[in-house]
């Protein structure tokens, strides 16, 4: 295959993980990794380093549109990133030693738990407890909604940091954003609202995945013939993605959609794994 | 702490985020030009891993960028990208420090020296 034919495949591939990442908020290390490995045949560790550029990409967008509306809890973001920092460069130094069909099981078993959590419908509650923790750190705060700002507060914020701390480790190890992690963390277990919770995990996947893309630029795993194409697509992609959400009122059918791609894609990846294929 | 500053902060962000993904985005898109140009017949071959590229030190890079190299040009626009959310958090100290909120200039200040440490340690090793 020839460059150019490589570029405009890989920039195709982009364009749909940045949009599909963008409206189901997995991100787009779910498209970019089994494209690289399954379809086009490319050694996984250059296809984790793609997929963080990926991430950092769609995370920095998103971001600056969620930061500006005020949605996004920068102190608790900042917080987190204590623990998804340190668990990233964790996660980036294992993933040398550990053989890489092992890295495709494990990541065969997140695609399909992301799936399903990313289904599972959430029923809301607004808490307005602040555990001593939480009340230390200044981790309440309110955000916007048509009614008016709304007030919330903030409990387990050991268990969160903890759920935090591994999904660094999965995003160091994988090259993934682990955005379904996060969300589950501050969700699930911190009663943040979910709104909220999406937000503030897109503001921090960027900074995890920086920390390990350092590592993996100085390994030569992001090689720039093939992260070129992949910045290109994603952003674009994620744009179109925006775009479609805000006009759209249920993105519910996007989500069971993605789960279902998801799902093959990772029963594919673990196939592969167990077989040393990879 | 008043509510304008934490507003502040807040549009800083925003605008750090988004300057450095197009900035990024577009000498990608410079150095792909010249790339394609160049190579773009060539056979793609990724299926083995090469190990570490010449474009990883910045005199390197450099060098090659002067020289109108693609690929160490695209190498830039990669690295401005990573370094984009790393500047966010400079910013965010800078930030809570101005504000006079020391719990969380020092909670930032934390992340910063873990991403120089894992930076520093991706070189020992």
């Amino acid at each position: 295959m020839s460059v150019i034919e490589l570029t405009i495949i890989i920039l195709i591939g982009s364009y749909l993980a940045g949009l599909l990442g963008s409206l189901t908020g997995l991100g787009g290390g779910f498209i970019i990794i089994p494209l690289f490995t399954l379809i086009l045949h490319i050694d996984i560790h250059y296809a984790i380093g793609a997929s963080l550029v990926s991430v950092i990409a769609t995370s920095s967008g998103a971001a600056a549109a969620y930061v500006k509306e005020g949605i996004t809890n920068m102190r608790l973001g900042m917080f987190l990133e204590i623990a998804t920092t340190a668990g990233a460069m964790l996660g980036a130094i294992l993933a040398i030693y550990i053989p890489t069909h092992y890295i495709a099981i494990l990541f065969g078993v997140i695609l399909i738990s992301s799936a399903l959590m990313s289904i599972v419908k959430k029923s809301e509650v607004i808490i307005q407890h602040k555990s001593y923790l939480a009340a230390r750190l200044k981790l309440y705060s309110n955000y916007p909604t048509a009614n008016g700002p709304v007030e919330y507060g903030v409990t387990n914020v050991a268990g969160g940091f903890g759920m935090m701390l591994f999904a660094g480790v999965i995003s160091g190890l994988l090259g993934i954003g682990s955005g379904a992690l996060k969300v589950v963390a501050m969700d699930g277990i911190m009663r943040i609202p979910f709104k909220v919770s999406t937000a503030t995990s897109n503001f921090m996947i960027g900074v995890t995945a920086a920390a390990s893309a350092v590592v993996y630029l100085q390994r030569g795993y992001i090689d720039p013939g093939l992260s070129m194409p992949v910045v290109i697509g994603v952003l674009f992609g994620a744009l179109t993605g925006s775009k479609i959400l805000v006009g759209s009122n249920s993105s519910n059918w996007m989500r069971v959609t993605f789960a279902v791609i998801v799902s093959i894609v990772a029963i594919q990846m673990i196939y592969n794994g167990i077989l040393h294929k990879i | 702490m008043s509510k304008l500053k934490d507003t502040d902060i807040q549009t800083t962000i925003g605008w750090v985020l988004r300057t450095g993904v197009f900035l990024s985005v577009g000498i990608c898109i410079f150095g792909a030009v010249i790339y394609l140009f160049r190579h773009g017949h060539d056979v793609a071959n990724y299926h083995d891993f090469n190990g570490v590229p010449a474009f990883v030190h910045l005199s390197e890079i450099l060098k090659s960028v002067i020289a109108l190299r693609g690929r160490a040009i695209i190498q830039c626009g990669i690295i401005l990208l990573i370094a984009t959310p790393i500047i966010r958090v400079v910013c965010s100290a800078i930030g809570f420090a101005a504000e006079g909120d020391y719990l969380y200039t020092g909670i930032t200040l934390l992340v910063l020296a873990i991403i120089f440490f894992s930076m520093l340690s991706g070189h020992g090793g």
